[in-house]
């Protein structure tokens, strides 16, 4: 039992810490001073909730890991977060649009993990519920204004959303291990979840003048641990520290 | 960046308790209110420095001219019969 939950908790810290990493790189490069601390922010928020998520981890653990093992220390197999999130920086387009779509499912996950049986679990969605909300206000607003602004914009944003759409059907698909923690009362019921974020997304892209492509869905396994080619490069700066300066400490 | 292409500023006021005024804590860029009000959340209010924002366009407020500082504030300068201080107040009244 501890096994499963422990994974299903890693699967939750990870996809927000690939994404909080990619938010990260922006720091400093942000289009202007306040949009730069705003994603520094929103990359700040997520490393706080996966902090706990990995401090619960280690103590499912049994105390034979520590929350840093489990940030720097495995290998690119045995993180499982969701591919939308390991996709890299383009433009300020590609970057609103990855995070609209992840807050969109953040924030609906979070919603439904406040009543979880788990009570680690419920706490740590209590504490991280007025974020998402946040920063899935700040991500539609500027869906809107990048949608329905310039033509120049309008472009880009569209293509950032046919690239990356087609990775969202990955959030959906139940895994052995998620329909097992939501028998349990433990996990968020997908089906529930597909829908609270497709009635957030109709909303957001009929105001932002933005289609759905005709692209199929990816086939994505983030969830079991197989990625795309840049979580290789992702993780080799993100572990760089802890793999040439064992058990460093700041 | 062309200047007409620059996003227009605005005035940050912030109030750090309820019951307390909102006070001018700077400016920032911003192309709209709601987007005004976002970016002051997230560059004055990080560290826990409010509970309510105000923004107003720069371009709307009015402020006087400091040519005419001599003509606006110095006549006052002589006048300190004007602070309330030559009344004699009772020991019960404090905090005044």
């Amino acid at each position: 039992m501890n096994a499963s939950l422990e994974k299903y908790v890693l699967q939750l810290a990870d996809t927000s810490m690939i994404l909080a990493h990619r938010l990260s790189e922006c720091c400093g490069h942000g289009p202007t001073l306040e949009t730069d601390i705003a994603l520094t922010n929103i990359s700040l928020d997520l490393f706080g909730e996966v902090r706990s998520y990995f401090q619960y981890a280690a103590k499912l653990s049994g105390g034979e890991k520590t929350e840093d093992d489990f940030a720097f220390l495995r290998t690119e197999r045995q993180y499982y977060n969701l591919i939308l999130t390991e996709q890299t920086n383009k433009d300020f387009a590609h970057i609103i649009v990855r995070q609209f779509l992840f807050d969109n499912y953040h924030y609906h996950l979070v919603e439904q993990l406040l009543t979880s049986k788990d009570e680690t679990l419920s706490a740590i969605a209590h504490k991280s519920i007025k974020e998402a909300k946040y920063h899935l206000r700040f991500s539609s607003e500027w869906m809107k204004r990048l949608g329905d602004g310039t033509s120049i914009s309008h472009e880009k944003t569209q293509a950032a959303f046919n690239e990356l759409y087609p990775y969202v059907a990955e959030c959906f698909i139940a895994t052995t291990l998620e329909i097992e923690m939501l028998e349990k009362g433990i996990g968020a019921d997908l089906e529930k979840l597909e829908i609270d974020f497709n009635e957030t997304l109709e909303g957001i892209l009929q105001a932002a003048k933005i289609v759905k492509p005709d692209t199929p869905a990816r086939i994505c396994q983030g969830k079991e641990g197989i990625h795309t080619e840049h979580m290789g490069y992702l993780l080799a700066e993100f572990q760089y520290m802890q793999r040439a300066y064992p058990n460093m400490t700041w | 960046m062309n200047k007409e292409r620059e996003w227009p500023l605005y005035e940050v006021f912030i109030r750090s308790k309820n019951g307390l005024e909102h006070r001018h804590v700077g400016s920032l860029h911003a192309a709209d209110p709601t987007m005004a009000l976002e970016n002051a959340r997230d560059v004055y209010t990080r560290r826990q420095e409010g509970v309510s924002i105000w923004v107003v366009p720069s371009k709307e407020i009015h402020a006087s001219n400091p040519e005419n500082q001599g003509e606006l504030f110095e006549p006052a300068k002589d006048k300190a019969y004007r602070h309330p201080t030559f009344y004699e107040l009772p020991i019960e009244l404090k905090h005044i």
